[in-house]
């Protein structure tokens, strides 16, 4: 059996947990509420990560255009999805919540545009 | 020169500028917001990252995402507001306020009958922390380095220091981590981070940046580009041990040592400050000692979440639009509300009782002055009676806490003083 403290990151109260694994059996303390449970599961079986980032575009005035992945990756690939994200130069007025690369990596995520400062 | 007239008048296009245009707005006042920037939104802008909204709208987005949503509401309702604006001068007139203000068209003169003062806060600079050694480029705030990236997309570093543990300090070491520059370490003087606790796990953690505690900046090197930092561990009162010292080559160092309400315009005004918050001192309608002039977000105390930047700026609105229509009666009970042992602040400093059977909750904010485990928060009156009372199962300075309490409820004494403590309970 397996002890081990993980700091929930799910919202800013930030609980901090006592995760024990026992075989397949998981076992949470110190949560608050059910999304740490679920977190501190994800993180012994696959951790997910969300990440925000800004992607190049072709007008001057504003270089770059905010965007994140439009649900959670998995913690391993994030720099591999920084390298698609860094690849693209948005050419149309494109705005919040528009896809900038659907399914990235094959994901399941899209990566989309958080703001509308190119319109 | 152009004069126009107001109900209200907001000075800063932020959150909490835009909550309050929207509430004042709603209640039923003429609104005029002044924005610096060119775009509304605040720092906001800038803050890419996701985390935003959690309270509000039970939803993770991002610093524009939560901006936008208050910006489509805020033009939709036409609030005019004047862009690349600033203000020159505010004073006080017999019926209100006149302030000057400057931009591309020329001087302005606004007539106001209440201002909302939402300027938001500054990032303590490198002259407010003495560093010795020489003054090379390289040495910048987390918010300029967040300017940069997310802004501008420029890297301004390959390889950096970044001292300090405040959350924009985290989240720029993700940022810059992310971007392919290497961050050394991030390193705070206190023995306790400054940052949220997530932000300690998702941003230095995840990425393998070690967050050195105790330890300090105590010399930049370089002349015309920052080439190295000496670090050297602290003692318990701050000051650096000799013999731990270690030169560290890098071509940044990103500072995150602490934010400051702006209160310029309040100051000129005569609006008195609380040297806990370093922002006004306000009632529960965020009205400051001036009547008619109203703080909120930032500008009234440094908030952790935008969430209840808003809340502040709703409250600010609320109340700004009331005193210019004269709806809001002269105080006839108040009591002072301040913060005692082991509380770091508490906003407002001033609650008016409600009339006769009228109950109201008011919302109070208070930070804990050090990391405590099971405590409990009290208010108490001067006879030692206990006004409010919450358990908490741990208390951290960074994350600021939010009660509502019905002051109406208790027999206060007009003039009387309630005393906010917090007592750490051993198990």
């Amino acid at each position: 059996m397996t002890e081990q403290t993980i700091v929930c990151i799910t919202c800013p109260r930030g609980c901090t947990m006592n995760v024990k694994q026992d075989g397949d059996e998981i076992t949470v303390t110190g949560n608050s509420c059910k999304r740490g449970e679920v977190f501190a599961v994800n993180e012994l079986t696959h951790p997910m990560r969300t990440i925000c980032s800004t992607v190049s575009t072709a007008f001057p005035e504003s270089p770059v255009l905010p965007c994140r992945v439009s649900t959670d990756i998995p913690k391993e690939m994030i720099f591999d999805v920084m390298k698609e994200i860094n690849k693209v130069v948005v050419k149309e007025r494109i705005g919040r919540g528009d896809v900038i690369i659907p399914d990235v990596l094959g994901t399941g995520a899209d990566v989309i545009a958080t703001s509308d400062l190119l319109k | 020169m152009n004069t126009v007239n107001t109900d209200v008048l907001v000075i800063g296009g932020g959150p909490a500028g835009l909550a309050a245009s929207i509430a004042a707005h709603d209640a039923g006042a003429k609104v005029l917001l002044i924005e610096r920037e060119q775009r509304l939104g605040g720092i906001l802008k800038q803050c890419i990252h996701d985390g935003f909204g959690l309270v509000r709208f039970k939803e993770k987005l991002s610093g524009p995402e939560y901006a936008e949503r208050f910006i489509d509401v805020f033009k939709e309702k036409e609030i005019p507001a004047m862009l690349q604006t600033f203000v020159t001068e505010s004073k006080k007139t017999d019926d209100g306020f006149l302030t000057t203000v400057v931009n591309h068209e020329g001087v302005t003169k606004i007539e106001s009958k209440a201002m909302i003062l939402a300027t938001g806060c500054r990032e303590r600079t490198a002259k407010q922390v003495s560093i010795h050694g020489t003054r090379p480029a390289g040495v910048f705030t987390a918010g300029t380095a967040q300017n940069f990236i997310n802004l501008m997309g420029e890297l301004p570093s390959k390889k950096c220091v970044i001292l300090g543990s405040g959350d924009i300090g985290l989240i720029m070491a993700r940022r810059l981590t992310l971007e392919g520059a290497e961050v050394v370490g991030v390193y705070e003087v206190k023995s306790t981070p400054s940052g949220l606790t997530r932000n300690i796990h998702q941003c230095l953690n995840d990425y393998g940046i070690p967050l050195h505690l105790s330890h300090t900046v105590t010399r930049v090197f370089g002349d015309d580009r920052l080439t190295a930092v000496e670090i050297a561990e602290v003692d318990d009162k701050m000051a650096p041990i000799k013999g731990t010292e270690e030169i560290i080559e890098c071509d940044a160092l990103i500072l995150s040592v602490g934010l400051i309400p702006e209160n310029e315009i309040a100051e000129n005004l005569g609006v008195q400050l609380d040297w806990h918050t370093k922002g006004p001192l306000a009632d529960e309608s965020l009205m400051t000692s001036v009547p008619g002039i109203f703080s909120c977000g930032n500008a009234l105390h440094v908030n952790d979440l935008v969430d209840y930047v808003s809340e502040s700026g709703e409250i600010a609105g609320k109340g700004a639009a009331a005193y210019a229509a004269s709806a809001r009666k002269a105080a006839p009970k108040a009591v002072d509300l301040e913060a005692g042992e082991n509380t770091l602040y508490i906003v407002p400093q001033k609650v008016t009782l409600p009339e006769g059977d009228a109950s109201e909750k008011t919302i109070v904010y208070f930070r804990s002055k050090e990391i405590f485990d099971k405590s409990i928060f009290r208010i108490q009156n001067e006879k030692g009676e206990v006004i409010f009372e919450k358990k908490y199962p741990f208390l951290r300075p960074p994350e600021m806490e939010k009660v509502l309490v019905d002051f109406g409820a208790f027999d206060l004494a007009n003039g009387g003083k309630l005393t906010a403590t917090i007592e750490e309970v051993t198990a």
